[in-house]
């Protein structure tokens, strides 16, 4: 199907963007890489009013490190963060998310503060700025706040951003020696939204780990944290037996719901299997002259 | 009807200057506007690829892009890179191992598999497939696209061997 009529603009800064939002009358959309979007338009699951295209605002752009963090912009593009060598190095959770999102045209166009915004519950990038806590930086052309993202994602396609805010960009904290994560998500076609994904990243002191955060995603209205199964784990050296209580634990932390794929318990089960097998790739840490 | 929009941009090298619907796809543009009709249409949601083109040297999908939001910038078509004997060599390995039968799908999955010869190195045949994820072919089952393109890989590869650039 074809999009319905619409209204574009094309905003130069921030504050233009914010001011075309607050202006117009009926339903006005940020327009970032479009692959939502007008994927949801051409369906006519959505029929905004006005396109506010905010992808020529040079403020919205850039990956640098601030501090202990990564400032990623949020027009940074899937496949930027699947090349940036300062991702790979100090963000690798999201680097080792960002090959299971969608296909190479799709990370050629979509971005991360779309993905962010959008908060899909079948997308990576949600997940792991969730698994690392990351702060979503809100502009709404007069001043800027942060939501940390455990208090960001709200419900299906909800989140704390207030109608009218840009989001401008995602804070991760940089990885710290001691940190391992992994990433892996089953999906029926490479490309294609998760079935049922996790994102783990543990802090280990030697073998034992001091701080371990699970997220699910594809199994509820939001990305999950595996509280129970996070707390069976802690201060544990990641033995068989540990992970046989953490796969029972997890029975109280998701609650997914059956849909067109796949049944409430086969999700419920892969997630279990999942788990298991992602806890067993997490990799100890290697003690600095070994690894050297 | 919202009024329509004046854009600049190149396709295939050639300045073009036209006035579109905003609502209007890239993809439609080429082929109504235009009558670059080797651009195709199936799905309009991204998950076939028919409508691949390159947009400033990157793949994109046409139907998930406004024509709106190509102003300004240069676009290849599949006439484009046939034209400009870009792939000749890919066509030829397509044509010797029979990897297209109807041809819907091909012109998406040649730009795919012009962009993956791009990068540096002969990639992996698991490497292909995953970059023909987005790609859907109803006919041929892939196998003959992936031997086409592995070959055109090799044979690149030889070639800038022998000649250094
Ligand atoms: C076939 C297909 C498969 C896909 N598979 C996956 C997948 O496996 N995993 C995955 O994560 N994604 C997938 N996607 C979605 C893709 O990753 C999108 O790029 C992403 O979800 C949205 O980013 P965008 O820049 O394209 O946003 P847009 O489509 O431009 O916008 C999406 C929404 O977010 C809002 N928005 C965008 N940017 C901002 C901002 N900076 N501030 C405030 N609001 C904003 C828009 O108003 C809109 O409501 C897929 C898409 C397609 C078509
Ligand atoms: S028509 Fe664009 S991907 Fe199918
Ligand atoms: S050749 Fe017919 S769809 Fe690929």
């Amino acid at each position: 199907m074809k999009a319905g009529d619409v209204a574009y603009f094309r905003a130069q800064s921030v504050s233009d963007a914010v001011a075309a939002f607050r202006s117009c009358e009926g339903d006005a959309r940020y327009l970032a890489g479009g692959q939502s979007l007008l994927a949801a338009m051409n369906l006519r699951l959505l029929t905004p009013d006005l396109l506010i295209d905010i992808a020529h605002i040079d403020a919205l752009r850039g990956i640098e490190r601030r501090g202990g963090e990564i400032r990623i912009g949020a027009l940074t593009r899937h496949a930027e963060i699947l090349s940036s060598p300062i991702i790979a190095s100090h963000v690798p959770l999201l680097a080792a998310a960002a090959p299971w999102v969608a296909h190479p045209a799709i990370r050629n166009k979509g971005t991360i503060g779309g993905s962010i915004a959008f908060a899909d519950p079948a997308s990576e990038f949600p997940a792991v700025a969730l698994a690392l806590n990351a702060r979503i930086e809100l502009d709404n052309g007069d001043s800027v706040r942060f939501v940390e993202a455990q208090d960001f994602f709200l419900d299906l396609y909800e989140t704390a951003a207030e109608p009218g805010e840009i989001l401008s960009a995602v804070w991760f904290p940089v990885a710290t020696p001691d940190q391992r994560c992994t990433f892996d998500e089953l999906a029926r076609r490479r490309g294609d939204y998760a079935i049922v994904g996790v994102a783990i990243v543990a802090d280990f002191s030697g073998e034992i780990v001091d701080r371990i955060r699970i997220v699910f995603f594809s199994v509820g209205s939001t990305p999950v944290r595996a509280l129970r199964a996070e707390a069976a784990l802690t201060g544990t050296a990641l033995v068989d037996t540990d992970i046989e209580l953490a796969q029972q634990a997890l029975a109280g932390d998701l609650s997914p719901s059956d849909d067109v794929q796949v049944s409430a318990a086969t999700r419920m089960h892969l997630a279990s299997v999942l788990l298991r097998r992602q806890l067993g790739k997490l990799p100890v840490p290697t003690p600095k002259a070994v690894r050297a | 009807m919202t009024r329509p929009i004046a854009i600049m941009l190149t396709i295939n090298a050639e300045p073009v200057t036209a006035m579109v619907e905003s609502r209007l796809s890239l993809a439609d543009f080429l082929r109504h506007q235009l009558r670059l009709t080797g651009t195709h249409v199936g799905c309009e949601t991204g998950s076939c690829g028919a409508c691949l083109v390159m947009q400033d040297g990157r793949v994109i999908h046409g139907c998930l892009t406004l024509a709106v939001q190509a102003d300004g910038s240069a676009i290849q078509t599949i006439e484009g890179l046939s034209e400009s004997g870009a792939i000749a060599d890919l066509q030829a390995a397509f044509h010797e191992r029979n990897a297209l039968q109807c041809g819907f799908c091909t012109p998406g999955v040649l730009m795919t598999a012009q962009e993956l010869l791009q990068l540096e190195g002969v990639p992996s045949r698991e490497e292909i497939r995953d970059a023909l994820s987005g790609n859907y072919c109803r006919c041929t089952g892939y196998q003959a696209i992936v031997d086409s393109i592995e070959t055109t890989a090799q044979r690149r590869a030889v070639g800038e061997a022998e000649q250094p650039a």
